[in-house]
């Protein structure tokens, strides 16, 4: 064998490591200097795709005894069209299949039944000539079993960025229009924007100190631009004056998954001490339930309870509280949202 | 003595199977054609005969660029009348329904699903509308570090453990690790780990076999979805299980599971007091008992993936005594493929749904 020259070799290393396809031409073929030309046409626009409908990159093509053409296709979706023997469209192949995502190959056998060759699940289905599945060969992988090769949820950084976070959690915004956010899983600290956007700054670092927090999950702002954050983590809820300096911690309503404050001249905070979502029944007992406080903390009241039926909480997420009656409440393991009407007692109504 | 002997003979019978009888029976392989072709998990009859499948189909999804790889889409659930004519797709975009492991409709027409990818069993009633969420799929799937994080940094344990760090963050769902000590107990919960079946009593509790991944168990709840108790850890004894892949119910109220692992049908009642165990159908996966005045167990001794060994499908008297058994892995008209569920409404006429022949065949015993 020839030897190359290295920066040959290293082209080589870099092709075979990109694709394993691809082979680099070293020279023209032995036979074509000393090779005749035969003269050829194209058939331009032989194949016509219906409206809407678009090839990929041609990557199986086969004829069958009437010359129907078969085409299989890499495009949004691996797909397998038959055209008639003048390129008009006849059908497409199983649609939706499970053995579609990489195509490879197709070919007719003598019986005109179509076999495609899918290098992405692992799969060759044998179909008829009218697109029936007649044959299953080869078994796609468990996609469970794979899961663990993915990259998935993004962790605690503490990155910190002006303009950039990492699993936000919540939005609010002061009378002036300022917007803070609760950024949230991957950071630690609530952000502060002018209204146009324009960042003027942050606090927060994860611990249980002052202006730390673990999981800040949801936040409200009151008439006059103090912030409450449900630092979820620490089973608290941290009140921050417009400037985010930490001004109180109201640690006696559980773990505060969700909070509001109401729209009313008189506001009232809400905060969900919701069940948790890891499924464990063992903490239904001690979750589920909704407080009602003044905003200095003072709690006036609670309702609800854990559990999937109605009049119980499954795991709120998030609640809205324009009016201190009437709640609507997000839930994540029941799917739904409950409209809540709370009936007035007597010591809500004499804090009015 | 003489007992222990009748059992020996017993035993040795089933595992040279030579003297179960063979049933003769036909099938149909051609009486439904699916709207999107792929792996058939689960296959269940309503009362007015409608077939229900659930399949797995197209591609489970992770998007590209979040902070969040979670999964969607991968299996669809079809409707089809009792002439194998398609009537309607339920369920289509459901959050749960990734990847699709068992079927089952109650005695009132509810229709469930048990989700593997998802590890979620959700109820739609006859027209698909939800009735029940059992389970919460895990937000994300895998871990990686934060941008610009080391892989060995950030993570706090209390947040990497689940707990109450976060809805998210549970890698591994359900587990021993977070449950009542024993390997594969699980939690006090609906926390499943590639749960496989759903099964009820006369009073409508529901029980999930729990499964083929980390957890072991059965959970019982009321019909409400709240939580009443869990048995069952890891391992080889009565009451224990090593991959449970069906679940059933007869008109008493006793639970058969396919202990595949252990190569048994357990027998419970619905308090979880192990009863029996039935040894002689090999390696049973999907099972059913049947409907009618004299109940019938069958149970599926499917193939593995990489062997065309095995297949034949067993039936049993409650009392665990083998009736007979039929057919043999193939991919033919006939034959069967990774049989993963099967539907006996009533003695005679089953659905069987093949994981690795993509379709369900109807199924008729001769007398």
């Amino acid at each position: 064998m020839r030897r190359l020259p290295p920066c040959v070799v290293s082209l080589l290393l870099l092709l075979s490591a990109a694709t394993v396809h691809a082979q680099p031409v070293a020279g023209p073929a032995k036979a074509k200097a000393s090779t005749p030309e035969i003269p050829f046409e194209s058939v331009s626009n032989f194949f016509k795709l219906p409206a809407g409908t678009y090839m990929g990159e041609g990557v199986g093509v086969a004829t069958n005894s009437k010359g129907h053409v078969f085409v299989y296709t890499r495009s949004g979706e691996t797909r397998l069209f038959e055209f008639d023997q003048n390129g008009a469209f006849v059908k497409e192949f199983g649609v939706g299949s499970y053995g579609f995502s990489f195509a490879h190959a197709v070919r007719v056998d003598k019986d005109d039944n179509v076999w495609a060759v899918d290098e992405g699940t692992n799969v060759i289905q044998k179909f008829s000539p009218d697109g029936k599945l007649l044959m299953v060969l080869g078994k796609r992988p468990d996609p469970l079993e794979q899961l663990t090769l993915m990259p998935g949820g993004g962790q605690y950084s503490g990155a910190n960025k002006p303009y950039s976070f990492h699993r936000e959690t919540d939005i609010g915004w002061d009378p002036q229009g300022n917007i803070f956010v609760t950024d949230g899983y991957g950071d630690s600290r609530v952000v502060k924007y002018d209204r146009n956007g324009v960042f003027i700054k942050s606090v927060g670092t994860r611990g249980n100190g002052t202006l730390q927090f673990s999981t800040p999950h949801a936040m409200a702002v009151d008439a006059k631009g103090n912030v409450y954050v449900a630092d979820r983590g620490n089973n608290r809820i941290v009140v921050l004056d417009n400037d985010l300096n930490q001004k109180a911690v109201y640690d006696t309503v559980g773990s505060p998954w969700a909070v509001c404050i109401t729209n009313t001249p008189h506001q009232y905070l809400f905060s969900s001490n919701s069940f948790p979502t890891g499924n464990n029944f063992d903490q239904a007992p001690m979750t589920g339930e909704v407080y009602k406080m003044e905003l200095d903390g003072t709690v006036l009241g609670r309702f609800g309870k854990a559990g999937h039926g109605f009049k119980e909480f499954s795991s709120i997420h998030q609640m809205e509280c324009r009016t201190p009656d009437e709640l609507y409440v997000a839930e994540i393991t029941a799917w739904r949202v409950q409209k809540i009407k709370l009936r007035p007692t007597t010591s809500t109504a004499s804090s009015k | 003595m003489k007992k222990a002997l009748l059992l020996l003979f017993a035993l040795g019978v089933a595992v040279r199977g030579q003297s179960i009888p063979e049933l003769t029976y036909d099938t149909n392989a051609d009486m439904i054609q699916l709207p999107a072709f792929g792996e058939v998990a689960g296959v269940a009859t309503n009362s007015k005969g409608h077939l229900f499948v659930y399949a797995r189909t197209g591609h489970g999804v992770a998007t590209l660029g979040d902070e969040r790889t979670f999964y969607h889409n991968g299996s669809r659930i079809f409707q089809f009348d009792q002439n194998g004519r398609f009537v309607k797709e339920i369920g289509q975009g459901v959050y749960a329904v990734n990847f699709a492991q068992q079927i089952r409709i109650d005695p009132q027409d509810n229709v469930w699903i048990v989700d593997a990818g998802s590890n979620q069993v959700v109820k739609f009633d006859a027209d698909g509308r939800f009735q029940l969420v059992l389970g919460r799929k895990p937000e994300n799937i895998g871990v990686r570090p934060g941008p610009g994080v080391p892989a060995s940094g950030g993570m706090p344990a209390e947040a990497a453990a689940g707990g109450r760090g976060g809805e998210g963050g549970r890698g591994a769902p359900g587990g021993g690790a977070g449950g009542r000590g024993a390997p594969g107990a699980g939690l006090n919960g609906d926390a499943f780990s590639r749960p496989s079946d759903v099964a009820w009593d006369r009073a409508g509790n529901i029980y999930v076999a729990d499964g083929f991944g980390t957890n072991n168990r059965i959970a019982k709840f009321t019909k409400d979805g709240d939580f009443l108790k869990t048995w069952g850890h890891t391992g080889s004894g009565p009451g224990e299980f090593n991959q449970i892949r069906g679940l059933a119910s007869d008109a008493a109220g006793n639970l058969y599971a396919a202990d595949a692992g252990n190569k048994r049908v357990q027998v419970f009642d619905g308090e979880g007091t192990f009863k029996s165990q039935i040894t002689a159908v090999g390696t049973p996966q999907a099972i059913c008992v049947s409907g009618g005045a004299t109940q019938y167990l069958y149970a599926s001794n499917s193939n593995e993936p990489e062997s065309m060994d095995r297949g034949e499908i067993y039936k049993v008297k409650l009392t665990g005594e083998v009736v007979g058994r039929f057919g043999r892995a193939g991919k033919l008209p006939k034959q069967f493929g990774m049989v993963n569920s099967i539907d006996c409404r009533t003695e005679n006429d089953l659905w069987v749904g093949e994981v690795w022949n993509w379709r369900a065949q109807r199924v008729t015993l001769k007398r």
